[in-house]
């Protein structure tokens, strides 16, 4: 008897069936097509406003900026304000791809990051109110080494895809890809890196940014 | 680090960690935890409903386990990665030595994983001649120490910051001698530096999984540093070992389980990076890993589903129960002498590793109470803790003076006249030899309790008597 077959058979005869049972199997088929949502928090419906309050409640910053055009000054802003190198490394997102950078001085990279970027910027595929968590989706739009490698991680992040809580992410997700076919990777981020394995401090940066700052268009 | 088992010799163990002013000193900072979870709960008024929609969920999902298993071993496969089956801890190393050998891997990066702990997987990395590298700073810590962890979410909170400094002295031999790690973000961006290059090399990169989605085929992993995501997306290939009790239906569930995780392990809303990977990077991704795997554990599970333990497989692995624990707190994790410490621990290891050697930990409790109020999954903790006494008892492994001091007892406890005619006698016998201080300082049969606090002497007559007199009530 293969592994596989002795750990399902050990569960069946635990559970006293025998994996054939209708009733069984039309439980576990509806909840998996339905994905019934549980008990959800009433905070995420303060939506844009407790979205600001939460994500600097976990020590993310955010400016808030009226048009995309903004966007490239707003970085420029933020990486100055902060002594940081005029370096930026995107996506392929066309979202920020058609963006006036030639307005500033940055300096862009384009793609995935080696480990040698200081600083990149990525969109969110959403946000949540509830806990100030950004969302994001990999792919060649956003890869993920740029929410993970850089020192400081720059999201930009669309009023728009603002939602309550996290079921509400999950629902775009299957609108967006279909059901069961969401990107390889969803990231989603509440504030910077940190650790407190050091006798319980709170230290920022421990394998991820140290810094993370959102800018919030419209 | 793998973890040698001295949990039969829990007693000794707690003994040593008593007298350990070190570690008692380091434990100091262990009750930071209460406070910060008490804040989490208390903005949150839905907690007390997601407690019961947490426990609901995992309940369902254990009663169906074994199709919640084949719908995800098929959207796995759908999504291009492969799920391997471990009945024990042994073929789990296997099946993760032959990945490793198809593949010419030489260094493994790891994500903090208890699964890996318990399969004792650095240990047999190392014997192949691989190196495994543990990134998350509390298990980087430990396994420079040459140690287990001895708390699940904080592997290293036993150590203190001159530990560290020392370790790190001793392990970081290519760097200035003279260098300033005085401060923790000195040693953390020492860590930082370190393990930034192990990232960037490693052949394969292993995590666990917080949970395994049936709906999605995603495994989900929680952690603050960002070290299980580097760990994951930076190799050729990501492993995931996990067990049989990860898998949970949809995407929403999730959602409920994440809402009671963080508050009860750390009093966050939600830790920094929560990350949900579902089988090698797509066509047109331009990172993540070509291959991935995932190791299904079972090493006595899906017995445990079967018998009055089976409650135990509805834990989330939060660490509440040891954060609030009495026992825990002042005898720290090395002393469970496994992998799991605390309340869960007393339970889990038992089930794992037999009562014969893992039958004292449920010994190390108060009954106090706090571990299952304050357990997110409401796990009655201190109920099976009771029955592995039972079973201690009834396979007669508890030593012979309480066996013979519980019969004794039990003699007097189902008689109830002759039962109060002792007890009167001896309160009286009692109050008129420790009366006058009030206390005994030393009591014959007593000496465990009286080398570290006084014995009260009775005052008044007995419970029952004082009962009776108030209310008249006493059957």
């Amino acid at each position: 008897m293969s592994a596989r077959d002795e750990i399902f058979a050990g569960l069946r005869r635990s559970l006293h069936v025998t994996g054939e049972e209708a009733p069984r199997r039309a439980a576990v088929a509806d909840r998996l097509a339905r994905a019934p949502s549980g008990v959800i928090p009433a905070r995420g419906k303060g939506g844009v406003a407790t979205f600001k309050d939460e994500a600097a409640r976990a020590s993310a910053t955010l400016t808030q900026v009226a048009s995309p055009a903004e966007i490239p000054g707003e970085i420029a802003r933020y990486l100055r304000e902060h002594n940081l190198p005029a370096t930026l490394r995107i996506g392929a997102d066309p979202r920020l791809a058609s963006l006036p950078w030639a307005e500033t001085a940055l300096e862009l990279g384009h793609g995935p990051s080696d480990g040698h970027d200081l600083n990149a910027a990525s969109v969110a595929f959403a946000a949540i109110a509830e806990t100030g968590t950004l969302a994001l989706a990999s792919g060649a739009d956003n890869p993920t080494t740029l929410n993970f490698l850089p020192d400081n991680h720059i999201v930009v992040l669309f009023n728009a895809d603002v939602v309550g809580d996290m079921e509400s992410v999950f629902s775009r997700l299957r609108a967006t890809y279909g059901k069961s076919q969401a990107p390889r990777t969803l990231n989603f981020i509440t504030g910077p890196s940190r650790s407190a394995d050091i006798e319980q401090t709170l230290l920022f940066g421990a394998h991820g940014p140290r810094r993370l700052h959102i800018v919030l268009v419209g | 680090m793998s973890v040698a088992l001295t949990t039969p010799r829990f007693k000794d163990n707690v003994h040593e960690a008593l007298h350990d002013a070190r570690l008692q000193r380091a434990m100091n900072t262990a009750g930071n935890f209460v406070p910060r979870r008490a804040a989490a709960i208390e903005r949150l008024p839905e907690f007390e409903a997601l407690r019961d929609s947490a426990r609901d969920i995992k309940n369902h999902t254990l009663a169906h386990l074994d199709l919640y298993l084949e719908a995800y071993e098929q959207r796995v496969t759908q999504a291009g990665g492969k799920v391997h089956y471990a009945r024990d801890s042994e073929e789990a190393r296997a099946i993760f030595l032959d990945l490793c050998k198809a593949r010419g891997a030489k260094r493994v990066t790891k994500g903090k994983s208890m699964i890996s702990e318990e399969i004792g997987l650095n240990h047999a990395l190392e014997a192949a001649g691989i190196e495994a590298i543990e990134t998350d700073l509390g298990e980087y810590i430990i396994q420079l120490r040459n140690e287990g962890p001895s708390h699940i979410i904080a592997p290293a909170i036993h150590v203190t910051r001159d530990d560290i400094e020392a370790d790190f002295r001793k392990a970081h031999l290519h760097l200035p001698r003279d260098r300033d790690l005085s401060q923790p973000e000195t040693l953390l961006s020492e860590a930082r530096e370190i393990l930034r290059q192990k990232f960037l090399s490693a052949d394969i990169g292993v995590t666990g999984a917080n949970f395994l989605i049936a709906e999605t085929g995603a495994s989900v992993i929680v952690t603050n540093e960002g070290n299980g995501d580097l760990t994951q997306i930076l190799p050729k290939v990501h492993v995931v070992i996990a067990s049989l009790e990860k898998i949970t239906p949809t995407l929403d569930d999730v959602a409920q389980l994440l809402r009671v995780l963080a508050r009860s392990a750390t009093g966050q809303d939600m830790s920094v990076y929560t990350t949900l990977s579902t089988g090698p990077r797509r066509a047109g991704d331009p990172d993540g890993p070509e291959e991935y795997h995932v190791i299904l554990l079972d090493n006595g599970r899906s017995s445990m589903l079967a018998g009055e333990f089976s409650d135990m497989l509805r834990c989330i692995r939060c660490g509440a129960c040891m954060n609030h624990c009495p026992v825990y707190q002042a005898v720290g994790g090395h002393a469970y002498g496994w992998v799991y410490p605390g309340p869960m621990g007393a339970v889990l290891t038992p089930s794992l590793i037999g009562v014969k050697d893992g039958g004292q930990l449920p010994n190390a409790s108060t009954f106090c109470g706090r571990c299952e109020s304050v357990c997110p999954m409401k796990i009655p903790l201190p109920k099976m803790m009771r029955h592995w006494r039972e079973r201690e008892f009834e396979r007669h492994l508890e030593p012979t003076p309480v066996r013979y001091g519980l019969g004794l007892w039990a003699f007097f406890a189902t008689r109830p006249a002759l039962y109060r005619f002792a007890t009167n006698v001896a309160t009286r016998a009692m109050a008129l030899i420790g009366g006058g201080r009030g206390r005994f300082a030393w009591a014959p049969l007593a000496g465990g309790w009286t080398r570290y606090r006084d014995l009260p002497a009775p005052q008044g007559g007995t419970f029952q008597a004082r009962w009776r007199a108030k209310s008249g009530a006493v059957n």
